[in-house]
């Protein structure tokens, strides 16, 4: 992990720490913590559990127990891009398991995991709505339909294309700055 | 005192203690996987130990009858058989069936309980189910997801004896299994004196590393 998330991590369980101290120490106070910190967060850290365990003097264990059951509930930090795959009962039918596995293979990652650039997510959701199109997944904010193992490709594709071009745009701007390599073919 | 006749057979027995708890104490032999001795809420959640009792018009699981003076008891009508060999089946289908390499060998209850039963050990009718799920690290135990039936039996007991679970049921549905969250720092746990979760398994899907090295030279 990169010095920059370290310190998000870090502010992150400073700004858990005090607000476990306005928390009752009690445990029906459990899960309206867990969707606290889930809502400001996007996600639970072993970190966090264990302060809210240690808060409420269950073990880390018992946090973890709960917190599982809910499909509400993230373990790992969204990543800046999140890929969901839909499996509600069309999707299902038409292969959305397929889909998902593509995509983690291809990210090297399972359900409900984020890469280690914390640059992709993937998980699973209920049906979207758009079952004419199935099977279907939601990559950021667009809905992509008759999703196939080729068009996971693409779309992964898509991706690679756009990071390479941003850091090419970067290199040029600093090397601009620098006054110093202007010219370019 | 109570008197009771199980199978035709009187038997003396304390008013108020668990039925099967008498049962076996008596040697009458009624499949059972998830029931713990003295706990007053079991979860009666294995659907194996069914008797009939007379005046009760259903089957009814014997972990959760307390002994009545008169009472009649049988424990092997073809009905209570044929709940068993279902509910037997389907726990089978999630327990990964490899006696040849299983450290549980003679320890297990499955065993036991497919010769009462006389069901094969083998998922027969219903499809094995596999659960796909991470394996954790422990200091000190191992725990294999795919020979756990989810008796419960672990938890409660890390519980009772630790005032709170260091191990407990994590995720749902197929997914659902024993967690210790990742616990790593020795110290912070009891699981170092304590033996209480591998000795009640009664499949040994947690077992100590000692444990497990032991078992595999006996074979
Ligand atoms: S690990 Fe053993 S005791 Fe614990 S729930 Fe699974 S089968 Fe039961
Ligand atoms: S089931 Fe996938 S969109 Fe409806
Ligand atoms: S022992 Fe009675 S239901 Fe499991």
């Amino acid at each position: 992990m990169d010095d920059n998330l370290e310190l998000i991590e870090k502010e992150m369980l400073d700004d858990i720490s005090s607000f476990l101290e306005h928390v009752e120490p009690e445990r029906s106070s459990l899960i309206p913590v867990l969707q606290k910190i889930q809502a400001k967060y996007s996600y639970l850290s072993s970190d966090a559990i264990k302060l809210i365990g240690k808060r409420l003097d269950l073990t880390s264990s018992e946090v973890y127990g709960v917190a599982t059951f809910y499909n509400q509930f993230r373990f790992n930090p969204p990543g800046k891009h999140r890929i969901k795959v839909c499996m509600g009962t069309a999707c299902h039918v038409k292969g959305g398991d397929i889909i998902l596995e593509n995509f983690e293979r291809k990210l090297n990652i399972k359900t409900g995991e984020t890469t280690r650039d914390r640059e992709f997510s993937i998980d699973k959701v209920a049906c979207i709505g758009c079952c004419a199109l199935a099977p279907a997944v939601v990559v950021d904010e667009k809905i992509h339909g008759y999703v196939a193992p080729s068009k996971v490709e693409g779309i992964m594709l898509g991706f690679e294309i756009e990071k390479e071009m941003n850091e090419r745009k970067e290199r040029s701007s600093t090397e601009n700055s620098d006054g110093e390599i202007i010219e370019r073919q | 005192m109570a008197v009771i006749f199980v199978d035709n057979v009187e038997i003396d027995a304390e008013e108020g203690r668990t039925l099967l708890e008498v049962c076996l104490e008596k040697g009458i032999a009624i499949p059972n996987l998830c029931f713990i001795k003295h706990n007053d809420s079991p979860s009666a959640s294995c659907r194996l130990c069914f008797v009939e009792i007379e005046g009760i018009e259903e089957p009814v699981t014997s972990c959760t009858v307390k002994v009545k003076d008169g009472m009649v008891v049988t424990t092997d009508s073809a009905e209570v058989r044929e709940l068993q060999k279902t509910a037997f089946r389907l726990i089978l289908s999630t327990h990964r069936i490899d006696c040849g390499n299983c450290p549980s060998r003679k320890r297990c209850e499955l065993i036991k309980i497919s010769r009462i039963l006389k069901v094969k050990l083998s998922p027969e009718i219903y499809d094995p189910i596999e659960r796909k799920v991470k394996a954790e690290e422990h200091p000190h135990l191992i725990y294999d997801i795919s020979k756990c039936i989810n008796c419960g039996k672990c938890v409660y007991i890390c519980k009772k004896l630790h005032g709170r679970s260091y191990i407990t049921f994590a995720r749902r549905g197929i997914e659902t299994g024993i967690s210790f969250f990742g616990e790593k720092d020795a110290e912070s746990i009891p699981c170092g004196k304590c033996r209480a979760c591998a000795d009640i398994c009664p499949v040994s899907a947690l077992l100590f590393y000692e444990h497990y090295s032991d078992l595999l030279k006996k074979q």
